[in-house]
């Protein structure tokens, strides 16, 4: 008989027991998922480990009413299965095998664009099985060593189940645990993930520290229930619709913020919280000194809920040298997410944010969301396996007049561009023998601060002005001139037109295409 | 201690902010964002659009023009207001010389953030000046 652990998974059918590994993931979310199918394409031997019963990381939990931001449109303008259709399917992870894309269309009921929490944990649990993705599940990740054994191996993670020695370690473990003000009072605090609910706070005055996407879901939800909702935090509001990219509240929490404008009762302050007091009648006292100028309040309120956002859960990394930064404690990563502050820690999933790129016109990439962190987890795959011996196919050859054919195709094809704006480039260098060779999707920090021979860089940006179009970057002679391409409003970039300022943005490397 | 504590305590210290209250900290350490940079990574890339305004709260850059260095950069100095007031793409790398803590405020933040915090922009004035007085000591 099969022995049980503590989770009551059976032993035998556990793979990856403890020892020595090349990689080891931590994390089975969409993050570790991925990372470990691009790994297993490329026959890179790794372990995959996780403290959880099954696959989905946050999904198996959040978002707390239990429907995402992410979209997956079933009616898209791209056949469903092809790389151009990922540009409309957010939430489905990647593969190479076209019975595995695009499954999480087939678990959505129609009801909404946006997967239900249940629906996107299905998604992945089908990838999972399907793919043949074997993790370690109820194997919990306890602490870190910093250690060399004379075989490569600089790590050692202790786990639940006993100590694993590698080479390389990748963290994909999320940020989903709760940050925690030091601000008095925070004891009589809710936290966001402890909401009870909705119905629970019919009547009641409902006081919710912080203004980003996790409060505003409260606050939406809360809206037919709630007598009085005020959201606080020191700095102003931002709106998704504003920024003009997924900086701010997203559209579908918006509804509170209408209310606030409109006078229905929703109030939203500027001001950093005091201290929180508990009166003898139960009510609780939130004072807060506003950060506009205007008089410091002292409000009574029935409940107070924290959603003031969520840390890494990174355990002893600071103390082995990882740098953080930011509110949420993110580790600060080199382009390929590798900790800035030590080799061989990498980072995938959701914590791949921490490698911020260009960040062009103030705006992130989505490597905090699935559909910019999947692309981010191949190209991480493809560096594993290079620095581990396990070269990847190379590149085709290209003519100049195949580039520029492969750079329209690219343009309309490629959703590595379309979701990870001014992040992941396309690129081609000249090739010494004559033409391009193709290196593929790379992240476009690297291309340019990394010197190397004379190519085309191709991104797709936007300047929060809800404009997106194409930028082409030509590196000659260890100098890099930016070209920026016009924008097209139905985001066509196959004409005449675009391939004319193409063949002119190249000219200098392939003179004389045929347009 | 959170991060947002210490870096409130800070930038507390910097002529930047030196006219800020304690809460106006608090608002500005939420606003502009945090960023950590490697030695030798490039902060600003010459000749390249979309740059942002950084503030250095630990570290020191080099400014670097054609590939010369030209000024280093350290604690309390800003840098990326020029191109971004000016509306072009700057005309300088700025090369972290050492690990590098900044804050960062996206270009088309800056002018709004300045307009709401006038003894900010005075600040930047002042420091601008004295940048303009050394030049022209060093021409002539």
């Amino acid at each position: 008989m099969a022995q049980l652990t503590s989770s009551g998974v059976a032993a035998a059918e556990r793979p990856f027991p403890p020892g020595a590994y090349p990689v080891v993931i931590v994390g089975s979310g969409p993050g570790g998922l991925q990372l470990s199918y691009a790994l297993n394409r490329l026959g890179v031997r790794h372990a995959v480990i996780s403290a959880d019963e099954g696959p989905g990381g946050m999904f198996r939990r959040w978002p707390f009413f239990q429907r995402l931001l992410s979209w997956t449109k079933p009616f898209a303008p791209a056949e469903q299965g092809t790389r151009r259709y990922e540009r409309y399917d957010w939430n489905s992870l990647l593969a190479d095998e076209p019975q595995h894309r695009a499954l999480a269309p087939r678990f959505m009921d129609g009801t909404s664009y946006f997967p239900s929490r249940a629906e996107m944990e299905q998604n992945l649990v089908e990838f999972a099985t399907q793919t043949g993705i074997g993790v370690r599940y109820g194997c919990r990740w306890t602490a870190t060593r910093a250690e060399e054994d004379g075989r490569g191996n600089r790590f050692v993670l202790e786990t639940t189940d006993g100590e694993y020695r590698c080479g390389i370690v990748v963290f994909a473990v999320g940020i989903a645990e709760p940050f925690i003000p030091s601000t008095p009072g925070f004891e009589h605090v809710g936290q966001y993930g402890d909401t009870g609910p909705a119905e629970t706070y019919a009547g009641r005055r409902v006081f919710i520290v912080g203004k980003q996407v996790s409060a505003f879901e409260l606050a939406s939800g809360l809206l037919p229930w709630a007598r009085q909702i005020v959201l606080a935090s020191p700095s102003p509001v931002k709106l998704s619709v504003n920024t003009r990219s997924l900086v701010g509240v997203r559209a579908r929490y918006v509804q509170p913020y209408e209310d606030y404008v409109l006078g229905g009762g929703v109030s939203l302050l500027d001001a950093s919280i005091d201290g929180i007091e508990r009166l003898p009648s139960g009510a609780l006292v939130v004072r807060a000194q506003r950060t506009d100028g205007a008089p410091d309040v002292a409000l009574e309120v029935d409940d107070v809920i924290s959603a003031t956002g969520f840390v890494a859960p990174l355990l002893d990394l600071p103390a082995l040298g990882v740098t953080t930064y930011g509110h949420s404690s993110i580790p600060a990563q080199t382009p390929f997410w590798e900790s800035q502050a030590v080799p061989g820690i990498r980072f995938a999933g959701t914590l791949s944010q921490g490698s911020a790129g260009l960040r062009k016109h103030g705006l992130p990439a989505n490597s905090g969301a699935v559909h910019g962190a999947r692309y981010n987890a191949r190209v991480l795959a493809r560096d594993l396996a290079t620095k581990l011996g396990v070269d990847p196919p190379r590149g085709a050859a290209l003519s100049p007049d195949a580039l520029l054919d492969r750079l329209v195709s690219e343009l309309q094809e490629s959703p590595e561009l379309w979701h990870q704006k001014a992040y992941l480039a396309w690129v081609a260098t000249v090739d010494p023998g004559g033409g391009f060779r193709e290196e593929g999707i790379q992240p476009l920090a690297h291309v340019l601060d990394s010197g190397g021979p004379d190519g085309v860089i191709l991104t797709l940006e936007a300047d929060g002005s809800g404009a997106i179009y194409p930028v082409v970057y030509v590196r000659q002679g260890g100098r890099t001139d930016e070209r920026t391409l016009q924008p097209d409003p139905f985001l066509d970039f196959s004409g005449p037109r675009h391939r004319a300022e193409l063949a002119g943005a190249i000219a200098a490397l392939a003179p004389g295409v045929v347009v | 201690m959170t991060p947002t504590d210490d870096l409130v305590d800070s930038i507390a210290g910097m002529a930047l902010f030196a006219d800020l209250t304690t809460p106006q900290l608090e608002a500005v350490a939420h606003r502009f964002e945090e960023r950590l940079f490697p030695e030798g990574e490039r902060i600003l890339r010459q000749g390249l659009s979309g740059s942002g305004f950084y503030v250095i709260v630990e570290g020191a850059a080099s400014v670097v023009v054609d590939g010369t260095p030209r000024a280093t950069l350290i604690r309390g100095d800003f840098f990326g207001e020029v191109s971004i007031l000016l509306g072009e793409s700057p005309v300088a790398d700025v090369v972290a010389l050492r690990a590098l803590r900044c804050l960062v405020l996206p270009g088309s933040d800056v002018e709004l953030f300045l307009l709401d915090h006038p003894k900010v922009m005075f600040r930047m004035l002042q420091a601008q000046a004295r940048r303009l007085r050394n030049a022209n000591r060093w021409r002539s």
